[in-house]
């Protein structure tokens, strides 16, 4: 086996001992889930007719949130690479034959990906039961399904990318503090997960399709939906590729930067 | 790969230059910025807007040569630049001056092909999952370093055997005692077979006991294997135990490099002479000789300290017989500790 591939099985087995939190992730995934949905159901009550998105798409979108929480949410953290960051752990990460950003993405995803495995399959099986205006609809086709596993999937490596500035923050910073707060504030407001992109003003909307953020949430779970059709779906998944190969790209770069000005903490 | 520790003298070597020296350091230099405020709250307040840094020489014009199976000591106090040199040779920190070339590669520029062929244990850290057993980790290793299987199981049951892992391996590594751990880093830094080994304090903490098995071991693997060793230690037994070589440093500047018996013939001539004398109660007088001191006496014994360049030691133990029918002599060289301390002050470290 590989390094990477063996690095991602042990950390995956790893994440799949917390279950005590992922049964805890659950219930509260619920809690929210129903609470926005609530809010949504009275702010249509009393809206015009003519929304960006209908009442059941903004449902599921909500319910795809939750289920695929630990996929998207940005402040989902490895304290075990700040620590080794802070604490001088990183002499040994230094010392294996291997290049530290593919360690770090592949620990990055495996904790997501385990924390993922155990919450998402509860949650689903009873939301897609839930009555209407509550539950969480069928896929608009078996297409739409397949683009949204996709797009799901590559919104999931560019989380791990953006969040990767987050651990390269601490090299300077030396505390991983402000940068979640930062980066959760503006990165998941920007990717929709406050509000769906579409229902946002205008201008508003035009900054969130700048930026990278929107290809983790809104971008999948409006597929999902059919609110994005197939077509625009592969133009979509084609542009998450070319924004997740900059991210990379860049990352890989302040990493080469911020090992160059190691400082192994600790003696 | 070959079977068991082969990479000693290996193809490398007569590819990439110079078989004798192993590890070649020139000249470097390392420093780092700390930043520095007096205590109190308005100091606080005043390094929130700028903050005064000082920059810390931790090496300065470092050099030397290391020949394959050495085994090096590399001592010094506290903050004397021993973990960041090592740190440096293991491809973790860049320095700012200088070059080091080991087996051909500079190791913080080649690094992911260069710790192939190293092994490094950092003593105060743990390359172990501190969750699972000891097995698990060993086998995650095993695939960073993609060892071919049968090699890793040799080379496993080896170490197992030598350094008597065969019960510790299904142990979580956070049930182990700190002697029990420090036999299993061990043995995970040397898994892959490397050609040098980098031990940073590999006794810290440890017991009598647990300190002359991987001592022992250490021994055995430089031995047999031809493994080349650089260790860092405050521990002056390690050094006395295992250095062919020492090289020390004070203040980020090497101050002495050679061998052990070296120093002691440096610094070592003040020996000890502790004397017993038959018929213990009646007071012995004590001798008086050019270079001889009495450090203590007491019916029955006395303890002299002498230079042996200043007196021959038939003579001083002739001189001692003189006064009085001898039961046992005991003749003591200073601890290696003492002529560490002796390099420290005439170095002002």
């Amino acid at each position: 086996m590989n390094a990477p591939l063996a690095l991602l099985k042990m950390r995956f087995l790893t994440g799949l001992q917390y279950r005590a939190a992922a049964a805890a992730g659950v219930l509260t995934q619920f809690f929210f889930g129903l609470v926005f949905i609530m809010v949504y159901v009275a702010f249509y009550r009393h809206a015009g007719p003519a929304q960006p998105m209908t009442l059941e798409e903004v449902a599921a979108y909500i319910w795809l949130q939750q289920i695929f929480f630990t996929f998207i949410m940005l402040w989902h953290s490895d304290y075990e690479l700040f620590d080794l960051i802070t604490g001088g752990g990183i002499a040994y990460e230094l010392c294996r034959p291997w290049r530290l950003y593919t360690v770090w993405y592949v620990k990055l995803l495996a904790a997501r990906l385990s924390a993922c495995a155990l919450r998402c399959l509860p949650i689903a099986a009873v939301v897609l039961f839930l009555p209407e205006p509550y539950g969480l609809s069928l896929p608009a086709s078996p297409e739409a399904f397949l683009l949204f596993v996709a797009a799901l999937l590559a919104g999931l490596l560019l989380v791990i990318a953006i969040s990767m500035f987050v651990y390269l923050s601490v090299f300077w910073t030396m505390s991983p503090v402000g940068s979640i707060l930062l980066i959760a504030v503006a990165g998941e407001f920007f990717a929709g997960m406050v509000i769906p992109v579409p229902l946002m003003p205008d201008w508003m909307r035009q900054i969130a399709h700048l930026l990278p953020f929107r290809w983790t949430v809104d971008f999948p779970f409006r597929v999902y939906t059919g609110h994005i059709g197939a077509q625009e779906a592969i133009a979509g998944i084609g542009g998450q590729l070319v924004w997740l190969a900059i991210l990379v790209a860049a990352g890989r770069w302040l990493m080469g930067r911020a090992l160059r000005r190691v400082v192994v903490q600790g003696g | 790969m070959a079977i068991f520790f082969t990479a000693i003298p290996g193809s490398h070597q007569s590819e990439r230059g110079d078989r004798l020296s192993l590890i070649k350091l020139e000249a470097i230099g390392k420093s780092f910025k700390v930043a520095k405020r007096p205590a109190g709250f308005r100091e606080a307040v005043k390094a929130f807007f700028s903050r005064e840094h000082t920059i810390v020489e931790a090496l300065r014009d470092i050099s030397f040569t290391v020949r394959e199976g050495e085994i090096v000591g590399y001592i010094g106090p506290n903050g004397a630049g021993k973990s960041t040199t090592v740190k440096i040779m293991c491809g973790v920190l860049v320095p700012d001056a200088g070059s080091c070339s080991i087996m051909g590669y500079t190791p913080w520029k080649d690094r992911v092909r260069y710790v192939r062929h190293i092994g490094v244990v950092f003593g105060q850290r743990s390359q172990l999952w501190w969750d699972v057993p000891v097995i698990d980790s060993f086998e995650l290793l095993r695939d960073i370093y993609a060892i071919p299987p049968d090699a890793y199981r040799k080379n496993l049951d080896r170490l197992a055997e030598w350094l008597d892992l065969a019960d510790l391996l299904r142990t979580p590594v956070r049930q182990l005692s700190l002697g029990q751990r420090m036999r299993c880093e061990i043995a995970a830094s040397l898994l892959h077979e490397p050609a040098i080994l980098f031990l940073d304090e590999p006794t810290i903490g440890l017991d009598a006991e647990s300190k002359r098995a991987v001592r022992q071991f250490i021994r055995m693997i430089n031995r047999e294997r031809g493994v080349t060793v650089i260790l860092t230690t405050h521990d002056m037994h390690d050094i006395e135990a295992l250095a062919d070589r020492i090289l020390m440093i004070g203040k980020g500047m090497l101050l002495y490099d050679g061998s052990l018996s070296d120093l002691r013939n440096r610094y070592g001539t003040r020996k000890t002479i502790a004397v017993e004398y038959k018929g213990g109660a009646d007071a012995v007088p004590p001798i008086d000789a050019p270079g001889v001191q009495c450090l203590s006496r007491s019916p029955g014994r006395a303890v002299y300290a002498f230079d042996s360049d200043r007196i021959d030691i038939t003579d001083l133990i002739n001189r001692l017989s003189a006064v009085g029918e001898l039961a046992d002599v005991e003749i003591g060289s200073p601890p290696v500790d003492e002529l560490i301390l002796r390099l420290y002050k005439e170095h002002r470290v």
